[in-house]
């Protein structure tokens, strides 16, 4: 008989309190089919794992933070600045946000071109479902707990999409606000999503989420032609992980446990190269000079709402979101028997491209904000020097009318300049004189009017500077029938 | 592993029903026994105490749902000299409904614009769009907001972009030589593009401020 060790023996005595080591053992070697040992099955716990990281790193950074909206940007700054490697536990944190959100995303965009929503998978899915909704509410109320300029303004616009909601919006508001106005029981609810109801949610969800993987089994690979019947599925499934299956532990695991360490690795180095996200301008409402912009989970929604017709704002922002939602509980309900292989399934994979590229696109837009007028490119973006050298007085005149009157703003010239107007470089080319200065006297399109602003000089000057702006080699516009009414041939 | 070693004590396993021992019948959950009855008794209980803590649980939870106009009052920004006509200027008053823990987030920035012999307008700096803070070019006349390219008039009205109306206006008035407006709450699209009754000959803003 071997001998019984003090450590056994300590084993023991919790064991038979605990009788824990029965249920461990159960999870821990459950066969799972062999081909699911595969890097491609790592993203769930990676999203955990990541979620277990914002967890710690979180209660870290409340040490120091101050959940009131006197002092959280004081905190902010004390993190930063004072206390050492504050700065570099707010950049975990704010990495740790980013690659949550983007492996929560991978993770589904993998789940769903396996088939793995499938019976008897569906409400694993639709928890999951849930799971997504409460990662992008953590990203966007920890936003507005980064209580800067950029959360203080975006969090007016959430709040502005929120009194859109027909009724009941005024009453919304002042629930979200806490109050007429964002101020300190603003940030309080905020801080109380973001650390106790959310994070609590997110819990009971995933916890859910991984018995339902633990009970129903990892999803197999998808073989194309195998497909999914209710009636012999489970039967079918057994088979492939009992008679080609391995011990879960340590057969699929250990690939997931270096991912997961990679991720963190990952972050950690991201937070160190990259650092903290901000704080910016204190959350002055006096101050105005601001350019507030989402965090990169919502730019693509910050991009669509610039590009919307006015008609269609209200719906998309209210009814699109619930339609979004609804679609996604009912696509393990509609599709959840049959092919489950991506190879087998063309609408699904065009589904996923079509909505990776919209949203890349969206996103890419949302850091470049074309639509935004560029608030400084009046006084800071000089005219090129090779489109005044040759300049008559006049036109030389209107180019200093261009820039004081913030034309600029939102017409580039020589590559500077806003981009919500077409660029003017080659603006000659295309309109006459007549047709420039009736354009900048009525505006229209999406350009103010300017007739009241400017003297009748200045739109002299003005319209001679802009039918100086065409290439050398080509022509400005002009009304051919204009010499002879004027009598003066070209 | 030690389960099978005769020299540890058994295991302390959690006594068990044996339903076995009792009356036919009774293995029935559902029969309506003594116990069952203190059972539901004990649910209703809980029940009840519940509900009567939910009423102040909402009621704290929902306590600032209230009707706009508890929050607004009429608040000064100063003398009208400090408005000079022709022009529009950025004030900012402290919100007239605020707690001891807003910091610096209980003032409020508005555009006064003075258009001549104390006629005023007052614009609130959230565009209609979705509540950005428009700035004002006194050079070109138009206030243009940061985040959609929303461009509107001297006078608030819609100029370009998304932004389907003017800039939010507030009441105002002249109370001994100061300007006053009637404010409180974010501007947004709830409770400032309301529709009012005009009363003939009361010229008041068709939008609440």
């Amino acid at each position: 008989m071997p001998r019984i060790t003090r450590s056994q023996r300590m084993y023991d005595w919790f064991e038979r309190r605990l009788q824990i080591e029965g249920p461990i053992k159960d999870a821990a070697l459950h066969q799972v089919p062999r081909e699911t040992a595969s890097w491609w099955y790592v993203f769930g716990s990676g999203a955990f794992t990541l979620f277990l990281f914002q967890v710690v790193t979180g209660i870290l950074l409340a040490i120091i933070y101050v959940p009131s909206a006197g002092e959280a940007w004081n905190s902010l700054n004390v993190l930063n600045h004072q206390i050492p490697l504050g700065w570099y536990l707010r950049a975990l944190h704010g990495w740790g946000s980013n690659f949550m959100v983007a492996i929560v995303f991978i993770h589904m965009t993998q789940v769903f071109l396996f088939g793995a929503y499938k019976f008897p998978r569906e409400l694993t899915w639709i928890f999951g479902v849930f799971l997504l909704i409460l990662t992008l509410g953590m990203a966007f109320t920890g936003q507005v707990l980064r209580f800067d300029q950029d959360a203080y303004w975006g969090l007016g616009i959430g709040i502005s999409m929120v009194s859109r909601v027909p009724v009941i919006g005024g009453g919304l508001v002042h629930l979200l606000l806490g109050g007429p106005i964002m101020a300190g029981t603003t940030l309080a609810r905020f801080f109380d999503l973001h650390v106790f109801v959310i994070p609590g949610l997110l819990f009971g969800f995933a916890g859910l989420h991984i018995w339902m993987v633990l009970k129903l089994g990892i999803n197999e690979w998808p073989m194309p032609g195998r497909l999914v019947r209710r009636a012999t599925y489970v039967e079918e499934y057994n088979r492939l992980a009992h008679e080609d299956g391995i011990p879960f532990i340590p057969g699929a695991f250990w690939k997931d446990l270096v991912f997961s360490a990679a991720m963190v690795a990952a972050v950690a180095v991201c937070a160190w190269i990259f650092g903290p996200s901000g704080p910016g301008g204190p959350p002055d409402p006096a101050i105005i000079q601001t350019n507030p912009k989402p965090d990169f989970p919502f730019l693509w929604i910050f991009s669509i709402l610039a590009y919307l017709p006015p008609a269609l704002e209200t719906p998309v922002i209210l009814v699109a979101p619930v339609l979004a939602i609804l679609a996604l509980f009912a696509v393990p309900l509609v599709a959840g028997e049959g092919e489950k292989s991506w190879r087998r399934r063309p609408v699904a994979v065009l589904a996923v491209a079509f909505i990776a590229v919209a949203w890349g696109e969206f996103t890419q837009l949302g850091t470049t904000t074309p639509w935004s007028p560029h608030m400084d490119a009046w006084s800071s973006d000089s005219i090129p020097v090779r489109y005044l050298r040759t300049a008559t007085p006049l036109a030389r005149q209107g180019a200093n009318v261009f820039q004081e009157k913030q034309c600029r703003n939102c017409h580039s010239i020589g590559g500077l300049g806003g981009q919500r107007g077409p660029a003017l470089d080659s603006v000659a080319t295309r309109m006459t004189r007549d047709q420039l200065r009736f354009k900048v006297v009525t505006g229209g399109g999406n350009m103010p009017a300017f007739g009241k602003n400017l003297s009748a000089p200045e739109i002299e000057a003005l319209v001679a500077f802009l039918s100086t702006l065409h290439p050398a080699n080509e022509a400005p516009a002009y009304t051919p029938s204009r010499p002879y009414v004027t009598n003066s041939p070209p | 592993m030690a389960e099978n070693d005769p020299s540890q004590p058994q295991a302390p396993t959690l006594p068990t029903a044996d339903l076995s021992v009792l009356p036919a019948g009774a293995q029935d959950p559902r029969l309506v026994s003594r116990r069952w009855l203190f059972f539901k008794a004990g649910l209703a209980i809980n029940a009840l105490v519940g509900i009567g803590l939910a009423i102040p649980i909402i009621r704290f939870l929902f306590a600032s749902w209230r009707r706009d106009s508890s929050y607004e009052s009429w608040i000064s920004l100063g003398p009208i000299e400090s408005f000079p006509a022709g022009q529009t200027r950025l004030a900012v008053f402290k919100n007239p409904f605020t707690r001891p823990l807003d910091g610096i987030t209980d003032y409020v920035a508005c555009y006064v614009r003075h258009v001549a012999s104390n006629q005023f307008q007052v614009f609130a700096v959230n565009c209609a769009h979705l509540g950005c803070p428009v700035r004002w070019f006194p050079q070109s006349q138009l206030f243009m907001c940061p985040c959609h390219g929303g461009v509107y008039y001297a006078d608030g009205s819609r100029a370009s972009g998304p932004p389907e109306r003017g800039l939010f206006t507030y009441d105002w008035k002249i109370v001994s030589g100061e300007l006053e407006i009637f404010a409180g709450q974010m501007p947004t699209l709830s409770n400032s593009a309301k529709l009012v009754n005009i009363s003939i000959g009361e010229g008041k803003s068709p939008c609440r401020g």
